[in-house]
């Protein structure tokens, strides 16, 4: 664009933000307010930043496969680099990240009393470091912020959660790091591997894509990579971090948990796993899609059971995402532009369906469908949001989720049908769960009298839930704005990834935890071969 | 040429003389007079730094047996780091338990003295007068709080233990020294080279009993009983000298002998030092996450970062030998800032190490629990501070040399014990401060050298380049 770093802007800007608010003394919370309107608007023209991005996005099939690239060497004696740029899906993470994080700050202003001037510098550093997982192109550089995206959140879910916070930030952070370690062993190995076949160190991840790796190497190398993104997805069996996270973290780290953070899993196996390891990837795709399906299915049965609505919008997060992987597995272009749209969507409607539970929380202090009813004769606003929001995430025509969820089972029909038939149900068991819920919390009599009187959204409500319910149905009726910059990022990955064969192998060799790095004669053989 | 053969030595001896001047500087101290003695020490350990930079590529060499190779001197900056924020620290604590100054910050001196000998001595013999020197030192400086039971507790076992670990040592250089008929390293590597006697019983009995006596004092498994008891009991400022100090002058010679003399021999020793590391990695987490006391779960994450740096060794590549230095540099840093914190929290009556004297300290003292948690973040390994680059440096040098294995227990192990390091964390920010005692406010010249370990700290894990650049070119020059 006009010369101007703006991705490092983007990623700068909230650390900036978050130095400026170490030197505000607010020790007695008289500042507070000082603190939440700088936050605020700090986060505001981040988010004015990723919609200059967008508006400087050239999304022609011809234009550049990353544009805004930055890239300053960073440790040379290595090959890495602060190297920065994004296509059209990290792009449409971004701008998600942007209009997300001033939102659940404003959800903040209520239900956050104590310590406010921490709690805004946490949510800025969670900001920033999310940005930068989705403009990284070093991947050592996506794994300092992956990693480093886990320590705000642990403060935000340990501090100013509920009850059993401090259980659930530590299995948290303990989950999701047990994960990621292991990707870092194979960041480092696939460094070495490139070493051994080009003579220098590269964590460029477009260097790293026309690396040839040997079999046996790609398999674990795929798992690695593979259980920490799925453990972050999260995906059937490793989702149970989730549902005590979201339940005991703050209404704004809820938002973002679910509307951003879960989005790095998916991009990281679209960004990574798939096109950096393609046989290994076609090879288990079955075996994750069968995950997947399973999410889907049991994440909505789950969320059908729920006494709690914060719990219900977790495993009904579970259930989405499993959509998402499926999505994945496919890996083809449908499939793909499914994943990325229900990113998007989940992102909305989830993080909108967050910030209505945070609200009526926020007003009985509880949780429990049990104890509402009736509640559209109170607060009648509030209801038609919630149903918006409610008729999103079942995945309504004309509104966002179904778009996701349409070319997702599109996508996997053409692949493997039998996966559709399954995940289907999911889509049913999504309006049973969701529809359930709204009928006992907002329709009938009101029976408990701690109802009567609750008021109905106020302006800064509206400031939050408006922009979210906008979105869900301006993305279920005009999705091409947001599919178009996406589309030739992701023929680009497809053709990658589809271009490649299925290993013919038939069990993956794991045996030797120890693979040699393999000498460039090796490599160029197995070249030949295929 | 006078001159020249004693140009190695310069910065033992500007430590050396800044002892003795301490020691004469508390003879003539009057009862009740001030005197800024930790000064004279700074001086002496800045002296040190400059005459480290000033020898750097000049690969000078004393007597035969003392170099001053770029090697030996990025462990000497270590060392002058290490040195100048204890004093800094000590600073406050001297006073608050009536430690004696002259004798205290002389005898630190003198264990820095043999620490220096130690990574700049290329003769087995001189090694072993290092080790000695050092210790001896540090035994003292463990029951320096002489009223304590518990502090002379732990300077009597530690003596014992070490006294055991010397002998060892030793008994593995007599075997060499039966072998090659000599105890300079050069000398030991080409015969053992030429002779090509990698096999021969007498070396492997002598390498095994070398072994012994260095994991001892990086506090290796199973060699790492010591450790715990020894840093609980200590001051707590000694302990983190203790546990930065040594283990870098230990693992400095360690990577001496093992990575020239003995490199020949490499396939003999590496799967005895892998069993090593691994098991010193996760004894050393698993067991931190049953304690109580900071000190022990310090001392034994301080075990566990022993195995990680072990790791690099068994790779014995040159990407490990950097990392090495580097995860020194690192640890030192950050293990010190946080046993300054745990240092500065004490009162002449109680340790305050237990970790219910951490709860709702985030209320108490905001910029200390802060300073804290970046230390243990850096600890646990976490971007982007010192640690994480550190971790990913010696893991690079491991997996570099395909020992997979290695590296996968050595990331596992670094989640277990985020675990205990995070224990820390909810305490400070997450519990309600309980009945007891608020601690002593902190003086600004601790609160300085607190910051200035999170200066480094943080200049290590952001642009680490620089470093890294130093530590390789360290390298280059030997081996």
């Amino acid at each position: 664009m006009n010369g101007l770093p703006l991705l490092s802007i983007a990623i700068l800007l909230p650390v900036i933000g978050s130095v400026l608010l170490l030197f505000v003394s607010n020790r007695d919370g008289s500042k507070n307010g000082l603190v939440r309107n700088l936050t605020l608007a700090i986060s505001l023209v981040t988010f004015g930043v990723t919609l200059l991005l967008w508006a400087g996005f050239d999304p022609s099939a011809g234009a550049p496969a990353f544009q805004f690239v930055e890239r300053h060497a960073w440790i040379p004696a290595f090959g890495i680099d602060y190297y920065v740029g994004i296509d059209g899906l990290s792009l449409m993470l971004l701008v998600l990240t942007g209009f997300l994080t001033p939102l659940a700050l404003l959800t903040s202003w209520e239900s956050v009393e104590k310590h406010v001037k921490e709690f805004s510098i946490f949510m800025l550093l969670l900001e920033a470091s999310m940005i930068g997982v989705f403009s990284a192109l070093d991947i050592f550089l996506f794994y300092i912020f992956w990693d480093f995206v886990l320590i705000p959140m642990y403060f935000l879910i340990g501090i100013w959660g509920y009850d059993q916070r401090i259980y659930a930030a530590v299995k948290f952070i303990l989950y999701t790091m047990a994960g990621s370690v292991l990707m870092l062993v194979a960041i480092i190995g696939l460094s070495w591997l490139h070493q051994s076949v080009t003579g220098e160190y590269s964590f460029d991840l477009l260097k790293l894509y026309e690396l040839t790796i040997p079999e046996g190497t790609q398999y674990w190398m795929f798992l690695a990579f593979t259980l920490a993104f799925i453990i972050k997805v999260p995906l059937f069996p490793f989702h149970t971090w989730l549902p005590d996270a979201h339940v005991q973290a703050p209404t704004p780290g809820s938002v973002i948990l679910a509307g951003v953070m879960l989005k790095m899993g998916g991009y990281g196996l679209i960004r990574l796993a798939f096109p950096l390891f393609p046989e290994a990837a076609l090879y288990f795709a079955p075996l994750l899609a069968t995950l997947s399906v399973i999410a889907i299915v049991y994440g909505a049965l789950v969320a059908m059971v729920q006494p709690d609505m914060k719990k219900l919008v977790a495993y009904s997060s579970v259930s989405h995402m499993g959509f998402v992987v499926l999505g994945i597995a496919a890996f083809n272009v449908q499939g793909l532009q499914g994943a990325s749209y229900q990113m998007l969507a989940h992102g909305v409607s989830t993080g909108g369906l967050f910030c209505i539970v945070g609200m009526l929380s926020d007003r009985r202090h509880t949780r429990l469908i049990s104890e509402f009813g009736g509640l559209k004769t109170v607060m009648p606003r509030l209801t038609a949001v919630m149903l918006i929001l409610t008729l999103s995430s079942i995945g309504l025509p004309g509104m966002n989720g179904f778009i996701g969820e349409f070319l997702i089972m599109l996508g996997a029909f053409k692949w493997d049908p039998r996966f559709v038939v399954v995940a289907a149900l999911g889509v049913i068991l999504s309006a049973v769960y969701m529809l359930w819920m709204f009928q006992r919390v907002f329709y009938g009599k009101i029976t408990n009298s701690h109802n009567q009187g609750l008021r109905d959204l106020s302006f800064r409500e509206w400031a939050i839930v408006g922009p979210l319910a906008a979105a869900a149905i301006g993305m279920g009726v005009a999705p091409n704005v947001f599919l178009k910059p996406m589309e030739p990022a992701i023929q680009r990955l497809v053709d990658r990834v589809q271009a490649r064969q299925p290993l013919t192998v038939s069990a993956p060799d794991l045996s030797s935890p120890k693979p040699q790095a393999p000498s460039p004669a090796v490599v160029a053989s197995s070249e030949v071969a295929r | 040429m006078i001159s020249s053969s004693f140009d190695a030595i310069i910065p033992i001896l500007c430590v050396a003389l800044a002892g003795l001047v301490v020691l004469l500087a508390e003879a003539f101290r009057g009862r009740d007079e001030k005197m800024p003695i930790g000064g004279l020490a700074i001086i002496g350990l800045i002296g040190a730094g400059a005459a480290s930079l000033l020898l750097w590529n000049r690969n000078a060499t004393s007597f035969g047996v003392v170099t001053a190779d770029n090697f030996s001197l990025f462990v000497n900056l270590i060392l002058v780091a290490v040195g100048i924020l204890t004093v800094i620290f000590s600073s406050q604590t001297v006073d608050r338990d009536r430690i004696p100054a002259g004798e205290y910050y002389a005898i630190m001196l003198f264990a820095i003295v043999g620490m220096m000998l130690m990574g700049q001595a290329t003769d087995l013999l001189v090694i072993f007068l290092a080790l000695e020197t050092m210790s001896i030192a540090v035994y003292i400086l463990t029951g320096i709080r002489r009223e304590q039971q518990q502090s002379t507790e732990a300077a009597f076992k530690y003596f014992l233990l070490g006294a055991f670990a010397s002998a060892f040592f030793l008994y593995g250089v007599a075997f060499l020294y039966g072998v090659t008929g000599s105890t300079n390293l050069d000398r030991i590597g080409s015969v053992i080279a030429a002779q090509s006697m990698s096999g021969n019983p007498m070396i492997l009995l002598g390498v095994g009993l070398l072994i012994v006596g260095f994991a001892f004092k990086v506090a290796a498994v199973p060699f790492h009983m010591w450790s715990p008891d020894a840093y609980e009991g200590a001051p707590a400022v000694v302990t983190g000298f203790m546990s930065t100090g040594i283990k870098a002058a230990a693992v400095a010679a360690f990577v001496r002998v093992f990575l020239s003399s003995l490199e020949p021999m490499i396939t003999e020793w590496a799967p005895v030092l892998w069993a090593i590391a691994a098991a010193t990695m996760i004894l050393g987490t698993v067991v931190g996450v049953a304690q109580t006391s900071l000190k022990r779960m310090l001392a034994y994450s301080s075990i566990a970062h022993g195995g990680y740096i072990l790791a690099g060794l068994v790779a014995g590549n040159d990407v490990g030998k950097a990392a090495i230095l580097f995860y020194l540099a690192a640890y030192a840093l950050t293990n010190l800032g946080a046993f300054g914190v745990i240092a500065l929290l004490g009162t002449r009556e109680r340790a305050n190490d237990d970790l219910r004297d951490y709860a709702g300290l985030f209320h108490s003292h905001p910029a200390l629990a802060v300073l804290m948690t970046f230390f243990l973040l850096s600890l646990g390994g976490f971007p982007p501070t010192a640690g994480f680059i550190a971790k990913w440096y010696v893991f690079s040098a491991a997996i570099g040399s395909g020992y997979y294995g290695l590296a996968i227990i050595g990331v596992l192990s670094s989640v277990v014990s985020v675990f205990f390091y995070l224990r820390i964390v909810v305490m400070m920010f997450m519990t309600e401060r309980d009945a007891r005692p608020v601690p002593a406010p902190i003086t600004a010249v601790a609160y300085a050298g607190l910051v200035l370990s999170l200066i480094g700290v943080l200049y290590l894990g952001v642009l680490p380049t620089a470093v890294i650049d130093f530590a390789q070119a360290s390298i280059s020059t030997i081996f």
